[in-house]
C-alpha cells in the first residue's frame, strides 16, 4: 500500500513534505532542475537581499564617483558601460526561469532593509510568477534604546505592509529569540502571514586566532540543531491555523519525521544538499515512506502533528528548559508519594 | 529640420562624426585627445554603427607611431580611416603623414592641439603641435568652438575624399576638447549626406587588391623622383575650392556657414588681429565691445590654414585695413617669424592687388603656450599696440618679459562679460563630485532652456587632494568666451576649509552671491572665516549663503558626497530656472546620469536634492571684518631665494605673475623642494604608539609620500625634545643603547591609512589598537606632531655604513630622497621610488620615462626628489614617453665615459697626486656603504689636490673627478612605457650588456591617462579600450628579459614579500649588467580600496597571479640554477584574488558568461604560468660572456 505524502503550504498542493530550503545552491537553474529530478515538492529561491543590491549599486558608483574628475588627465579610469546589472533584474530572472522551467512551486525569498524596499521588491517578485513568497526578516539589534516592543512592531508592520502590497502566499522565516514567541507568531499570522518558517539560521561571527580578525561564516547544520524549531513547531501548531515550516537540522528521513510528527506541514533541507548532494532529497524521500510504512501510517497528514503539545503524552516535555527543571519535577513527584 | 541640442564637450564633437563616418579607427591615449579614443572604443563596444551599417573597428595600438602605420595600412587597402592625437603623439606620426599624404590618401586625423615638450612638458594648449607637422602636405583645418569641432569633422571628411589629400582637424586642446558647451548635433543620415559615396568607391578602388594587383611606395631614383613629386600639384590647388565647396554644402543642409577665412567686424575696420582656434571667441567678443566703444577693429579668422590661400586671405580682409596683428599660438625659436605671421606676410606679397593701395603693415604676437590665458584685456592690449606707426614685432601677450621685453602692457580690469550672462565658479575637491554635478548643471540649462551654457574645468597637478575650479557660463546667446570667469556673480565653495587655503573672492564681482558648505550655521559662520574673507564679502556686498551639505549629504546616506545638496543651492540661488523646475530637472539629470547604476544611487541623490534648500541659509553679514587670523600660507619660509621667490608664488597660486627673469632659461628646476608646500589634506593621520611597536620598519616603508619615517638616535638628543615626542630604546644588536621613533609629518600625510593597515604590532588589550593608529588630525595632534616633526627632521640622520640595509627595519633608517609627492592617495609605485632612493639616492641619476611618475615626480611647483644633509640626492630628467631606456643608456655611456677619462687623468696625474691616492681611486670596489664612502673621501682628496696643481689635465681632472665615485642610473617607468611604447627601445637596452636599472612600476594599465589597457593588462581585466575583458593574457616582459641570460630580472610585490624587494633592488643595483625589476604597483584604476592595497598583494602572490622571481646571472654556471622563485605555489584560486577589484568583478556584472570564461581562461595563464616558472626553477644555466667584472 503507496502513502500518501502529500500536503498543503501556503495553500499549495505539494506531493511530499520535503521542501528545498533557501540557500545558495537555488541560485542556479541546472540546481533547480535537479531538486525537482531528485523529488523535491518546491523550491525556495535564495533570498534577494536589499542590503546587496544597495551595496552594490553604491559599490559601482563610489568607484566611478571617487576616481573621477581629480586630475586632468585621467577624469575618469574606467569604461561607463549600459547597465551594470546591480538592481532585482538578475534576481527577478531567476525567479522567471524556474517558474518556465520547473513543475513544482517556486517560492522566493526576500531580505528587505527598508519598508519602501520590502514592498517594492515584493511587488516585483510577484510580477516575476513566484508562486509565494518567504520573507527573510532578520536584524540584529544593538541599540539598547530600542525595545523588543519596537523590534516586534517593525516586524509586524513590515509583514501587513508587504501583505498589502501582493497577493500570493506569504511565508514570514524567523529567528527563536523572541521572548513571546507564541504571541509573536500569532501577531504575525494577524498581520496576514499565511506561514512562518522555524527557524532562520543565520551567519554568525567568529574569531581566527591566527590573525585575531572577527570572520562571519556559515557552518552547516547538524541533526541536532533540530530539535529547537521541533519544540517550537510542537508548541505553535495546536495554536495556530496558519502553515508551518521547520527548516532547521533536516538531514535524515527521521529529522522530517519527527518535525512532522511535532505539527511541520513541510520541513526544509539545505545543509544536507551540501554535504550529500540533489539525490539526498530521493534518500530522504525514501527514507521517509519507508519509516511511514512500517509504522503503518496512511498518509503524512495522519500524522502530522500528532506529537505536537496537544497530542503528546506529555506535554509538559516539549516546555521543559532545562534539566535542573526535569529533576526538581522528579522530586516532586517523590513528595507526593 | 530640428536637430537636437546637446551640451558636450570637443573631443565627443569630433568623435561623434569621427565615429559614424569611418570603418577603421586605431588609437593610443594621449591627453587631451585620449576621450576621444576612449568614446570610439565605447561606441564601439556597445555595437554604434556608422553610416556604413558597421560597427567600426577600434584597435588600440602599442604608440602613435603604430596607430600611424595600421591607419596607413588600413587606408591602403581601402577601408575609411581614422585616428585621434596630440602633441607628441603627432609627432610620432610624421613619418606616415608624410607617406599618407605622398599618397594622395584620404583621411581626417582629429587633433587637440597640445604643447610639445621642450623646456618642459606641458599637457596644455598651443598650435606647436600641428605647426610641427605642416610640412607634411597635409590640409590643415582649424575649428575654434565645440560647434565647430563637429562641424569641422564633417567637413574635412568631405573635404578630404574629393580632394585625395588627407586632413588635419586640429582644434584647442582642453579650451575646446573638454569645454562643455550647447552645440546643435548633426544626425547619422546629415553625415551619410555629406559623405559621397562615389568618392568612398573610388577610394576603395585605388586600394591595393590582388584583384587587380598594384605596388605604391616604391624607391624612387633622382631620374624621376622631382617629377614625381611634383606630380600631385593639381591636387593641391584643387583643395581651397574643394573646401569650400564643402563648407557651402554644409551650409546649405544644416545652415551654419563657413568660410576658408571669415572676416569679423565692422567693415572700416583699420586694425585686424588675424589668428586660429579658441580665442577668435575671445577677440570677437571683444571687437563687440570695442565697437561700442566707436574703435574700428576687426578680426580674420583662419578655418584653412594649409593650404594657405593667398588670394582667399587678402580678400578676407577690409578694404580700409591699415595695420594687422597676426596671433601665433606657438613659438618658433630662431625663425624670421611664428608661422601664421610668415603666411600672412607671404599671402600679402603674393596676393595684394596693386590698385589696392598700400599695403598694410603687419607684426606678430605669440600669446597663449601651454593655455595661458588669453583675455579680452590681453585682445584690447594688442589692438591699443597697433595704433602706433610701429608697434612691437614681434611681440608676446599674457605675460611679463623683462628680459628682451617683447611683452605688451594690458589692462587686466578690462571686461567684456555682459550683465546678462550668469558667470558662475564653483570651488571643489575632485573626489567631491563637484565638476560632474557641474557638468550636469550645463546639460540641465544648455537642454532644457532656450539659454546657452558653457562649462570649462580646471584641475591642479596633484593626484592626492586635488582642487577643481568650475567655471560656469549661461546665457541668452551662444557663449564664445574662452577664458577663465575673473568676475562670478556666483561662487560656491564646496570644502569649508578652502577659505583658510585659496582665494576665492577675488574673482567674484560685486553684488555676487557665495554659498559655502559650512558645518557652522548662519550665526556661526562669520567668526570662523579668516579677515580676507571677510573683507570680500563686506567690500563687495556680497550675498552669503551657507549650507551644511556634509550633514544633509550624510542624513540621505551619501557619504562625502556634496555634490547634488551644492547643486541644488546653487539652482535655487541663480534663478535660472523657476525653483521647482529646477529640482525636477536635477532629479531628471540625476536619473540620466545615474540611472544606470541602480536604483539606490537614485534615491540617495533624491533625498539629498530633497534635504538641500531647508539647509540653505542666508547669513546677515556684519558691517565690519570682525576676525584678527589670516588665511593660511601653505608655503613654508625656505632659506633659497628662488624657491622663497619662484616656487613660492607658483605654490600660491601666482605663477601667472612670474616675469620671464624670474624662471630658468633651460628648464633646470632645483630638487627637494616638495618639503615647502604644506598642503595639509589629510582628516586623519597616523600616530604612533611606541608600547606596542615592535620596530619592524612596515609603516615606513609602504608610506607612499614618505611622511611615516623611523629614526636611530643617541637618547642624549631627547633632552631638546619638544612635549609629547615619544621615543623607544632600539631593539637591534647594531646600536646599542640607542633609542628609535616612528615620526609622521602631519601636514604632508595623505591619510592613506596604508602604515596601519601593514602594521603587525596589535594590543593584547584592545585588538583593533596596533603600533600605528589613524587618528583625527585635529588641533591638539597638530600641536604635538608639528614640533615633533620638525625635531625629529633635526635629529641627525644615522650612519649609513652602520646600516643593516638588507632588512626593512634597517633600510627604514636611510633618510628617504623622495617626499611629499602629489602622487594618489596610498600610491602602489611610490614606495618602490622611495626605496630606491634610501638605498642608492645620493649616488643615483633617473631617467623617467612620461606618465604617472613622471608627473608626480617633475610636475611644477615643486619636486619631490630631496637631498641628503651633505646636499647629493637623485639627479631626475624625462625626455620623452617613448625612448627612456634609451635616454637611460645614454646617460650611463656618458657617465662611464668620463669616468674612464677620469681615471686616464688620475693615471696621467699619479705621481702629482700620490702613487696611494692613485692607486686608491683607481682600485676602490665601491660595492657597499663603506667602500662607498671611502672613494667619496678620497675623491674629496683629489680635488683638494688638483686645486694646486697647475696643469691642463688637472683642471680637466677637476671638471670629471666626481666620475670616480659609482653613478646608479634608474631607469624609471611605468608599463604603458617598458611593455608598448618604449620596449623597442627598453629591448635594446636589455640586449646592451650595460649597468643600468631598470625598473618598471607596473600599474598593468596606462594609469597617468586614466586607464586604458596596455599589453600588461591581463586577461579578464576591464580597461578602457578593453571594456569587454581584456581578451588575450599579459606579456610576460620579466621572462623576455631572461632570456637575454645576462640580465638581471626580478619581479617584485612589496606588499607580498618585502624582503625580497628589498634584496632584488641590492641585487641588481650591484649587478654591473644590465637589470631589469618589475614591481607590482596597485593602483586606483584597479578599482580597489587603496588603503588595503598593500596586503591585497599578498592575494597578488598567493594566487600566482603576481609570482615572484629573481633572475640573478651571477648566480648561474657549475650547474647552479640562476632562476629562483621567491614565492610558494599558488595556494589562492584567482577568482578569490581578483573578485576584490573592480576591473575584475565589473565583468561579471556586465557579463556573466564572459566573465566566466575569461576569469576561467585567466586561471589557466597562472596555472600554466606557474608551471613554466617551476620547470626554470630547475634549469641549469651558464651564461658564457658574462665576464668576470660583472660579478660584484
Amino acid at each position: 500500500m503507496s502513502v500518501d505524502l502529500s500536503t498543503r503550504y501556503l495553500g499549495l498542493d505539494l506531493k511530499n513534505p520535503i521542501v528545498v530550503s533557501a540557500c545558495s545552491l537555488g541560485g542556479k537553474l541546472e540546481n533547480l532542475r535537479r531538486f525537482e529530478d531528485a523529488g523535491a515538492s518546491a523550491v525556495v529561491l535564495p533570498s534577494l537581499f536589499e542590503e546587496q543590491i544597495e551595496h552594490d549599486e553604491m559599490a559601482i558608483h563610489n568607484l566611478f564617483e571617487f576616481t573621477s574628475e581629480k586630475f586632468p588627465e585621467a577624469l575618469t579610469f574606467f569604461p561607463e558601460i549600459d547597465d551594470y546589472k546591480t538592481g532585482p533584474d538578475t534576481y527577478l530572472r531567476l525567479v522567471e526561469d524556474a517558474k518556465a522551467a520547473l513543475r513544482i512551486p517556486v517560492i522566493a525569498s526576500l531580505n528587505g532593509t527598508s519598508t519602501g524596499g520590502w514592498t517594492h521588491y515584493a511587488r516585483l517578485i510577484e510580477g516575476a510568477g513566484a508562486d509565494a513568497l518567504e520573507l527573510n526578516i532578520y536584524h540584529v539589534v544593538t541599540d539598547p534604546e530600542l525595545t523588543a516592543q519596537d523590534v516586534e512592531e517593525r516586524y509586524l508592520d513590515l509583514v501587513h505592509s508587504v501583505r498589502e502590497s501582493i497577493g500570493i502566499p506569504l511565508a514570514v522565516k524567523i529567528g527563536a529569540a523572541f521572548s513571546a514567541l507564541p504571541n509573536m507568531a500569532r501577531k504575525l499570522a494577524n498581520s496576514g502571514a499565511d506561514g512562518l518558517v522555524l527557524f532562520n539560521r543565520f551567519l554568525q561571527p567568529d574569531i581566527d586566532l591566527e590573525t585575531l580578525e572577527v570572520s562571519p561564516h556559515l557552518v552547516l547544520s547538524t541533526s541536532d540543531e533540530l530539535r529547537l524549531p521541533l519544540r517550537w513547531m510542537a508548541i505553535l501548531r495546536p495554536q495556530l491555523e496558519l502553515s508551518l515550516a521547520a527548516s532547521t537540522g533536516v538531514h535524515a528521513a527521521a529529522d522530517v519525521a519527527k518535525l512532522l510528527l511535532a505539527g511541520a506541514d513541510v520541513t526544509m533541507v539545505a545543509s544536507a544538499l551540501y554535504k550529500h548532494g540533489p539525490t539526498h532529497l530521493t534518500t530522504l524521500l525514501e527514507g521517509l515512506t519507508s519509516w511511514l510504512t512500517e509504522k503503518e501510517y496512511e498518509s503524512v497528514g495522519q500524522m502530522r502533528g500528532s506529537l505536537s503539545q496537544m497530542n503528546a503524552p506529555e506535554p509538559d516535555a516539549f516546555e521543559r528548559a532545562n534539566y535542573i527543571k526535569t529533576l526538581i519535577h522528579f522530586g516532586d513527584f517523590g513528595a507526593t508519594t | 529640420m530640428k536637430r537636437a541640442l546637446v551640451t558636450i564637450d570637443g573631443n565627443e564633437a569630433a568623435a561623434y562624426v569621427a565615429h559614424l563616418a569611418n570603418e577603421v579607427i586605431a588609437i593610443y591615449p594621449i591627453t587631451p585627445a585620449s576621450p576621444m579614443g576612449e568614446l570610439a572604443d565605447a561606441w564601439t563596444a556597445t555595437g554604434r554603427k556608422n553610416i556604413f551599417g558597421t560597427v567600426p573597428t577600434v584597435i588600440a595600438m602599442q604608440s602613435e607611431a603604430g596607430a600611424a602605420g595600421a591607419v596607413h595600412g588600413s587606408l591602403q587597402t581601402g577601408a575609411m580611416t581614422t585616428t585621434f592625437t596630440s602633441s607628441q603623439g603627432l609627432l610620432l606620426m610624421i613619418p606616415n603623414m608624410f607617406k599618407i599624404a605622398g599618397e594622395l590618401t584620404p583621411t581626417v586625423f582629429h587633433i587637440a592641439a597640445r604643447t610639445l615638450a621642450t623646456h618642459a612638458l606641458s599637457i596644455f594648449c598651443d598650435h606647436s603641435d600641428v605647426m610641427s607637422v605642416r610640412s607634411t602636405g597635409w590640409a590643415m583645418l582649424c575649428s575654434a568652438s565645440v560647434q565647430e569641432a563637429q562641424d569641422f569633422a564633417l567637413i574635412s571628411q568631405a573635404a578630404t575624399l574629393a580632394s585625395r589629400v588627407p586632413f588635419l582637424h586640429f582644434f584647442d586642446g582642453f579650451r575646446t576638447s573638454h569645454e562643455v558647451n550647447k552645440i546643435e548635433q548633426l544626425t547619422a543620415d546629415d553625415v551619410r549626406a555629406m559623405i559621397d559615396m562615389e568618392l568612398v568607391r573610388a577610394h576603395r578602388e585605388r586600394a591595393l587588391s590582388p584583384d587587380r594587383p598594384i605596388l605604391r611606395g616604391t624607391a624612387q631614383n633622382p631620374d624621376v623622383f622631382f617629377q614625381a613629386r611634383e606630380a600631385c600639384n593639381s591636387f593641391y590647388d584643387a583643395i581651397p575650392s574643394l573646401t569650400k565647396q564643402a563648407m557651402d554644402r554644409f551650409a546649405d543642409q544644416f545652415g551654419r556657414r563657413y568660410d576658408l577665412f571669415e572676416y569679423v567686424g565692422p567693415p572700416d575696420a583699420d586694425r585686424v588681429l588675424v589668428l586660429m582656434g579658441s580665442a577668435a571667441g575671445t577677440v570677437e567678443e571683444t571687437i563687440a565691445a570695442l565697437s561700442r566703444q566707436g574703435e574700428k577693429v576687426g578680426m580674420v579668422k583662419v578655418r584653412l590654414f594649409r593650404p594657405f590661400v593667398a588670394e582667399a586671405f587678402v580678400q578676407a580682409l577690409p578694404p580700409s585695413v591699415k595695420m594687422i596683428g597676426v596671433l601665433d599660438r606657438t613659438k618658433e625659436p630662431g625663425a624670421l617669424g611664428e608661422p601664421l605671421y610668415q603666411d600672412v606676410l607671404t599671402a600679402l606679397i603674393h596676393a595684394w592687388p596693386d590698385d589696392r593701395g598700400p599695403m598694410p603693415r603687419v607684426v606678430g604676437g605669440r600669446y597663449g603656450l601651454s593655455s595661458k590665458e588669453f583675455t579680452p584685456g590681453m585682445v584690447k592690449g594688442i589692438y591699443d599696440e597697433l595704433k602706433k606707426d610701429r608697434p612691437q614685432n614681434p611681440f608676446t601677450i599674457g605675460i611679463i618679459d623683462d628680459v628682451t621685453h617683447l611683452s605688451l602692457p594690458y589692462d587686466d580690469s578690462f571686461s567684456t562679460e555682459p550683465d546678462d550672462v550668469i558667470r558662475a565658479l564653483f570651488f571643489g575637491l575632485g573626489s567631491d563630485g563637484t565638476v560632474g554635478a557641474n557638468k550636469n548643471s550645463v546639460k540641465i540649462i544648455g537642454e532644457n532652456t532656450p539659454l546657452y551654457a558653457q562649462g570649462y574645468f580646471v584641475y591642479d597637478s596633484k593626484k592626492s587632494g586635488s582642487i577643481t575650479i568650475s567655471h560656469l557660463r549661461f546665457g541668452p546667446r551662444p557663449i564664445a568666451s574662452s577664458y577663465l570667469i575673473s568676475r562670478a556673480n556666483f561662487v560656491a565653495c564646496h570644502q569649508f576649509n578652502f577659505v583658510n587655503k585659496l582665494e576665492m573672492l577675488a574673482s567674484a564681482a560685486p553684488g555676487a552671491t557665495f554659498l559655502l558648505n559650512s558645518p557652522f550655521g548662519p550665526d556661526e559662520v562669520w567668526d570662523e572665516l579668516p579677515a580676507e574673507v571677510q573683507d570680500q564679502i563686506i567690500t563687495k556686498k556680497l550675498k552669503f549663503y551657507v549650507v551644511d551639505a556634509l550633514q544633509v549629504a550624510h542624513n540621505a546616506e551619501m557619504g562625502g558626497r556634496i555634490n547634488t545638496v551644492m547643486q541644488t543651492c546653487f539652482f535655487a540661488l541663480a534663478n535660472i530656472l523657476p525653483r521647482d523646475q529646477a529640482i525636477e530637472e536635477i532629479k531628471r539629470a540625476i536619473k540620466k546620469t545615474y540611472g544606470k547604476r541602480g536604483e539606490t544611487i537614485l534615491k540617495k541623490n533624491y533625498a539629498a536634492v530633497d534635504g538641500a534648500l531647508a539647509a540653505l541659509h542666508e547669513v546677515k553679514v556684519p558691517a565690519q571684518v570682525t576676525a584678527t587670523r589670516r588665511r593660511i600660507s601653505v608655503m613654508l619660509k625656505a632659506a633659497d631665494t628662488f624657491i622663497e621667490r619662484v616656487t613660492g608664488k607658483m605654490i600660491e597660486g601666482l605663477g601667472d605673475l612670474l616675469p620671464v627673469s624670474a624662471l630658468p632659461v633651460d628648464g633646470t628646476f632645483p630638487t627637494d623642494t616638495t618639503q615647502y608646500e604644506k598642503r595639509s589634506i589629510a582628516i586623519e593621520v597616523p600616530t604612533w604608539d611606541p608600547a606596542i611597536c615592535i620596530q619592524c620598519g612596515l609603516c615606513a616603508l609602504v608610506c607612499p609620500h614618505a611622511t611615516i619615517r623611523s629614526k636611530v638616535y643617541d637618547p642624549s638628543v631627547l633632552s631638546q625634545a619638544p612635549s609629547g615626542f615619544q621615543s623607544k630604546p632600539w631593539s637591534g644588536k647594531e646600536f646599542p643603547g640607542m633609542s628609535m621613533t616612528i615620526q609622521v609629518a602631519p601636514d604632508d600625510c595623505t591619510g592613506c591609512g596604508v602604515c596601519v593597515d601593514v602594521c603587525p604590532a596589535v594590543s593584547k588589550e584592545v585588538a583593533k589598537h596596533k603600533a600605528i593608529n589613524m587618528t583625527p588630525k585635529d588641533e591638539a595632534l597638530l600641536a604635538r606632531e608639528r614640533p615633533g616633526w620638525d625635531f625629529f627632521l633635526e635629529i641627525p640622520e644615522v650612519d649609513r655604513t652602520k646600516v643593516k640595509s638588507e632588512t626593512v627595519k634597517g633600510s627604514q633608517l636611510l633618510q628617504p630622497l623622495f617626499e611629499f609627492s602629489g602622487a594618489c592617495a596610498g600610491c602602489g609605485e611610490t614606495p618602490y621610488l622611495k626605496l630606491m632612493t634610501q638605498l642608492f639616492g645620493d649616488r643615483t641619476v633617473i631617467a623617467n620615462a612620461t606618465g604617472c611618475s613622471s608627473i608626480y615626480g617633475g610636475n611644477l611647483p615643486t619636486t619631490p626628489y630631496a637631498k641628503d644633509e651633505h646636499g647629493r640626492g637623485p639627479t631626475w630628467a624625462n625626455s620623452l614617453f617613448e625612448d627612456n631606456a634609451e635616454f637611460g643608456l645614454g646617460m650611463r655611456l656618458s657617465i662611464d665615459q668620463q669616468e674612464e677619462y677620469a681615471v686616464t687623468l688620475v693615471k696621467a696625474l699619479a705621481t702629482e697626486l700620490g702613487d696611494a691616492l692613485a692607486k686608491g681611486l683607481l682600485e676602490a670596489h665601491q660595492e657597499n656603504e663603506t667602500t662607498i664612502a671611502e672613494q667619496r673621501a678620497r675623491v674629496a682628496d683629489l680635488k683638494k689636490r688638483l686645486a694646486s696643481i697647475d696643469r691642463p689635465e688637472a683642471r680637466a681632472l677637476l671638471s670629471v673627478a666626481d666620475c670616480l665615485v659609482r653613478k646608479s642610473v634608474w631607469i624609471v617607468g611605468g608599463d604603458g612605457w617598458a611593455y608598448d611604447i618604449g620596449f623597442g627601445g627598453l629591448d635594446h637596452v636589455l640586449a646592451s650588456g650595460r649597468d643600468v636599472n631598470i625598473l618598471v612600476l607596473d600599474t598593468e594599465v596606462y594609469s597617468n591617462t586614466g586607464g586604458q589597457a596596455s599589453k600588461s593588462t591581463p586577461r579578464a581585466a576591464v580597461a578602457k579600450f578593453a571594456a569587454n575583458g581584456k581578451a588575450i593574457g599579459k606579456k610576460d616582459l620579466g621572462m623576455i628579459a631572461v632570456d637575454y641570460g645576462n640580465v638581471y630580472v626580478a619581479q617584485v610585490a612589496m606588499g607580498a614579500q618585502p624582503l625580497q624587494t628589498i634584496k632584488a633592488f641590492q641585487e641588481a643595483e650591484s649587478y654591473r649588467g644590465t637589470s631589469l625589476i618589475l614591481a607590482y604597483s596597485h593602483c586606483i584604476a584597479h578599482g580597489i580600496d587603496m588603503s588595503t592595497a598593500m596586503s591585497h598583494q599578498k592575494e597578488a602572490m598567493n594566487s600566482g597571479y603576481w609570482p615572484l622571481f629573481r633572475y640573478d646571472p651571477r648566480t648561474g654556471g657549475n650547474g647552479a640554477h640562476p632562476f629562483k622563485l621567491d614565492s610558494r605555489k599558488p595556494t589562492l584560486p584567482f577568482k578569490e584574488f581578483a573578485m576584490k577589484e573592480a576591473r575584475y568583478a565589473m565583468l561579471s556584472r556586465i557579463n556573466p558568461d564572459n566573465a566566466e570564461r575569461l576569469l576561467g581562461l585567466a586561471q589557466r595563464d597562472i596555472d600554466e604560468r606557474w608551471r613554466f616558472y617551476e620547470q626554470m626553477a630547475g634549469v641549469e644555466r651558464t651564461v658564457p660572456d658574462l665576464v668576470q667584472e660583472f660579478r660584484a
